[in-house]
């Protein structure tokens, strides 16, 4: 597809990285030229320099014949503008990033008066995220297949877990539910595992099932299952009022520690639910006296990484919360996985999974069939959910006589409603969705899961 | 630096040239020449260096533009290298410096020659040298680009590396498909070219070399008087063509595109149909009495002036015999070139234009110390270090044309022939003044001298950075 990008911030670039991988013809528009020649430079897309909401310059990155835009300056209204012009020049869909919480309400509104194809707010997007976390604390990561049907969870396997150095087979002898384990993180590596794979305490494993069927599981390894009853929230930026108004609808108590008074007052009218606290978090004596120790949730939402970084690690010191740490920025991520921060959040991240899911779907009427994308593991892996069209060439066959790839694993059907977990005999039939783990980039259809 | 990156990609290229070699190879059989076993023995031997090369694919496929320069560099050394082996097995060109000095005279698309007669070459020698001139036009490198299917955006590092011009950009957003474009508008003029001058009377085997030459903008001619004895119909279609080579790529993709009015809007073309029409109207005046005829007059100024600016050096008459007016022209015409992205040489109309323009910039900062001016080329403000690119590239430009006349002056020729043959090799032009002029040759100077001419060629093909990079020992320290 054709795909112009306006504004090469985090997110541009992220995103930009993500769809050059995937064989989209890129557009870049910017208005540093020191930036254009960056991310030209890095990779195969066009650069062109000047302000993305002018005709001129859409015209020359090419909007006539584009399929979509994406406008992710920094500001909204530039953004808002970008996708009108895109709109009325080129017709094309158009994705706009609107953050200001203002707006936020008006969400639907303004998509539906400006013809806008999709909005993404990264820091609501984010605190989301967060939220499905804090819910289920245990997890490190939950993403979701088949509209909610199927979860597909990561965590951390316990030190004592009755599941340590078991191989695979064995733990579905010893514990009777249907649960897939797709992919196992041991330090820097990542495994797709067979059946004689050993588990080993200290392994993040990603899981797929139905959300009964993994608490369950999880409760059996001796993983705690419940949502958190309390959380402590550092910096009272926008993604932290997304996310304690998240929270406190969930009944969870919410503390809030802010360092500007003003902002303080703020979010004290916006959040009356919530305890707003005034005071400085790199100080060690507020986080204390604040009760940081009994807190069950702890996450660090400050706009400086480093601070993050240092506030989880002393809030994994000193107590058993569940700690996030928001990264918005360093991109040292083998590194920054030696530290125990618990989950990490990357909003640029999010917000290019979000895009790019949305370009697949839309590739979807253009020939691929990617109804879901993730991915799992700093991009190594992938998990993707197809749509078995009539004519596939995987229907009707039992998958053990299937050629599939190496390290391409099928997780999961969903056959009408009823969420199979496969084996050898299993078969797949038209109108089925089907989730595949994968280390490959870039499938599009699931004939591309077959070797070639 | 990734030095296996550069062993693989000098392995395709050297992959290339065995699959360009076949042609020769298939003119030998036509005219029965044994001069063709030469041709594919080095064919035979370009494919198995080559394939050695290229063989193992890298795991590290990281480069950046220093490794660019060095690969594009490297491959056009031996490039001409290679080129050169079959004129010197064949017998042709029996001696080791006039070889190599065709070879890279060919690629750089000069199309200077060291022969007093080329009408004693064998078909396939001269099929081959104007074929040279043909794929070091577009260039070998953006060729290579178009046909394989290269990963990563440090792609455009090499392209950068190759392509003419003060700053290269792309036409869509893939290297791969703006190569493609390229080379597709390059081959249709091509061939347009050479049915033109068949259906115009030329023979065929004419029509091909010269339409090669011409479209390369090289200038081998296969006759001993380049294109004086052609009829006046084909003197003038061949002028069109040299000047429709030399002009911006980039007007042609505007024109076939959807916005065909963005193409009358490009300034650089502009200015280089201007200098084109008032240097030959000039000329025209000055040598009006040598002629029978002011049209004849006009129709020689024309096609000399197209042939020096586009930097091809064709010639239909002795320029070296005209008045001095005319003369000096032509030389200024030598340093001049054509339009960026185009396949001529030379230091481009757009880098004239960018010099003008900064120095009115500059007196502008005389009278108003204050004033704030951006220097704009087609209606757009011209980056800061696009401006200092061509400002460093003009010094290192003058400071090369110095030291090779200073080098090539231990010949003891005349100053005029020593100072026009380094210009005129540096823009790949081909003809200089007095002993190097359009009846002369480049025989008259010592091994040494060809080495450093060769030396100019390339770095003027290349625009100097590449082949300069290759003598700085930094580049080559490991980290």
């Amino acid at each position: 597809m054709r795909i112009i990008i306006v504004g090469c911030g985090k997110v541009g670039s992220t995103i930009t990285e993500q769809l050059v991988k995937e064989g989209h013809d890129v557009a870049v528009i910017d208005r540093d030229p020191s930036v254009i020649q960056d991310i030209t430079n890095n990779f195969d897309v066009m650069g062109v320099v000047g302000n993305g909401a002018s005709y001129s310059i859409q015209k020359e990155a090419g909007i006539e014949d584009a399929h979509l835009l994406i406008a992710v300056t920094g500001s909204d209204e530039q953004n808002l503008l970008c996708c009108l012009f895109a709109k009325k020049a080129g017709n094309c869909n158009t994705i706009a990033r609107v953050r200001n919480p203002l707006y936020n309400h008006e969400i639907r509104f303004i998509q539906e008066e400006l013809g806008l194809s999709m909005t993404i707010n990264p820091e609501y997007a984010a605190a989301t995220e967060i939220a499905r976390i804090l819910r289920f604390p245990s997890a490190i990561k939950i993403d979701t297949f088949s509209k909610g049907r199927v979860e597909l969870i990561k965590f951390l396997v316990p030190e004592n877990s009755p599941i340590d150095n078991c191989s695979l087979i064995d733990i579905s002898h010893k514990i009777k539910t249907d649960v897939l384990v797709c992919a196992v993180e041991r330090r820097d590596e990542v495994v797709i595992p067979n059946g004689s794979f050993v588990i080993k305490a200290g392994d993040t494993i990603s899981i797929v099932a139905s959300p009964t069927k993994a608490r369950d599981f999880i409760k059996e390894i001796g993983v705690r299952a419940h949502q958190v009853g309390n959380a402590m929230i550092v910096g009272g930026g926008t993604m932290a009022y997304y996310l304690a108004e998240q929270l406190l609808s969930m009944g969870i108590h919410v503390k809030i520690i802010e360092r500007d008074e003003e902002r303080c007052e703020q979010l004290s009218e916006l959040l009356p639910k919530a305890m707003i606290i005034h005071g400085d978090a790199t100080n060690q004596n507020i986080l204390l006296e604040e009760g940081i120790q009994n807190s069950e949730a702890f996450v660090s939402l400050t706009g400086i990484d480093e601070g993050n970084i240092f506030l989880s690690l002393f809030a994994q010191s000193c107590s058993k919360a569940k700690v996030i740490t928001k990264i918005n920025r360093i991109s040292f991520g083998d590194i920054i996985n030696d530290f125990q921060l618990g989950s990490l959040i990357y909003p640029k991240f999010i917000t290019s999974e979000y895009i790019t899911r949305y370009v697949r779907a839309m590739q979807n009427s253009l020939g691929s069939n990617v109804e879901t994308l993730y991915h799992l593991i700093e991009n190594k892996v992938e998990a993707l959910e197809f749509h078995i069209h009539e004519g596939a060439p995987v229907v009707d066959i039992a998958l053990e006589d299937l050629p599939i790839r190496d390290n391409t694993l099928i997780a999961c059907i969903n056959h009408a409603g009823t969420i199979i977990r496969p084996n050898g005999k299993t078969k797949i039939s038209v109108g089925d969705t089907v989730i595949i783990i994968t280390t490959h980039k870039g499938l599009g259809d699931i004939k591309d899961i077959l070797q070639k | 630096m990734n030095h296996a990156v550069i062993r693989h990609i000098i392995g395709l290229i050297l992959l290339f040239e065995s699959a360009f070699l076949l042609l020769p190879c298939m003119v030998a059989v036509i005219y029965r020449e044994k001069q063709g076993l030469s041709y594919l023995a080095v064919a035979f031997v370009c494919l198995v260096i080559g394939f050695l090369l290229a063989r193992k694919k890298t795991a590290n496929q990281m480069f950046y533009a220093k490794e660019g320069f060095v690969i594009v560099a490297l491959s056009w050394i031996v490039m001409s290298f290679f080129g050169a082996m079959p004129y010197y097995l064949s017998g042709d060109i029996p001696d080791v410096s006039q070889a190599l000095f065709e070879a890279v005279s060919g690629f750089t698309t000069t199309g200077a020659s060291t022969l007093s007669s080329v009408e004693v070459l064998s078909h396939c020698t001269l099929v081959w040298r104007a074929f040279t001139i043909w794929i070091g036009g577009m260039g070998v490198i953006v060729f290579l680009l178009a046909v394989l299917p290269l990963t990563g955006g440090y792609n455009m590092h090499l392209m950068r590396a190759e392509s003419p011009g003060p700053s290269v950009g792309k036409l869509v957003p893939k290297v791969r498909e703006t190569a493609k474009i390229l080379y597709l508008i390059y081959i249709s003029l091509t061939v347009i070219e050479i049915v033109l001058y068949i259906l115009a009377g030329m023979p065929v085997f004419d029509a091909v070399t010269t339409g090669f030459s011409t479209a390369g903008t090289g200038g081998f001619g296969i006759r001993n008087d380049s294109m004086g004895s052609y009829s006046t119909v084909l003197q003038i279609l061949i002028t069109v063509f040299m000047i429709l080579f030399g002009v911006n790529f980039n007007f042609y993709y505007y024109l076939l595109g959807k916005e065909k009015k963005e193409a009358f809007k490009m300034e650089e073309v502009r200015w280089y149909f201007t200098i084109i029409v008032v240097a030959a109207l000039i000329i025209t005046f000055d040598i009006r009495g040598m002629f029978d005829s002011v049209g004849t007059a006009l129709q020689q100024a024309f096609f000399q002036v197209g042939s020096i600016i586009t930097t091809t050096g064709f010639s239909t008459t002795d320029f070296n015999m005209w008045p001095q007016i005319s003369r000096t022209i032509i030389v200024l015409l030598t340093f001049l070139g054509a339009c960026a992205g185009s396949t001529g040489g030379g230091m481009k109309v757009s880098r004239l234009m960018i010099l003008v323009k900064s120095i009115r910039q500059e007196i502008a900062y005389f009278i108003h110390p204050r004033s704030v001016k951006v220097i704009k080329m087609d209606q757009k403000a011209i980056d800061k270090s696009t401006v200092r690119g061509v400002h460093a590239f003009f010094a290192t430009y003058v400071m090369i044309i110095v030291v090779s006349v200073f080098l090539i002056s231990f010949n003891g020729l005349d100053l005029v022939t020593n100072f026009t043959a380094v210009v005129t090799a540096f823009n790949n032009v081909g003809p200089g003044l007095e002993l190097v002029g359009p009846a002369g040759n480049f025989g008259c100077f010592s091994d040494f001298s060809q080495y450093v001419l060769m030396f100019d060629m390339l770095a003027g093909r290349l625009e100097l950075f590449p082949i300069l990079l290759l003598f700085t020992p930094a580049v080559w320290k490991k980290n």
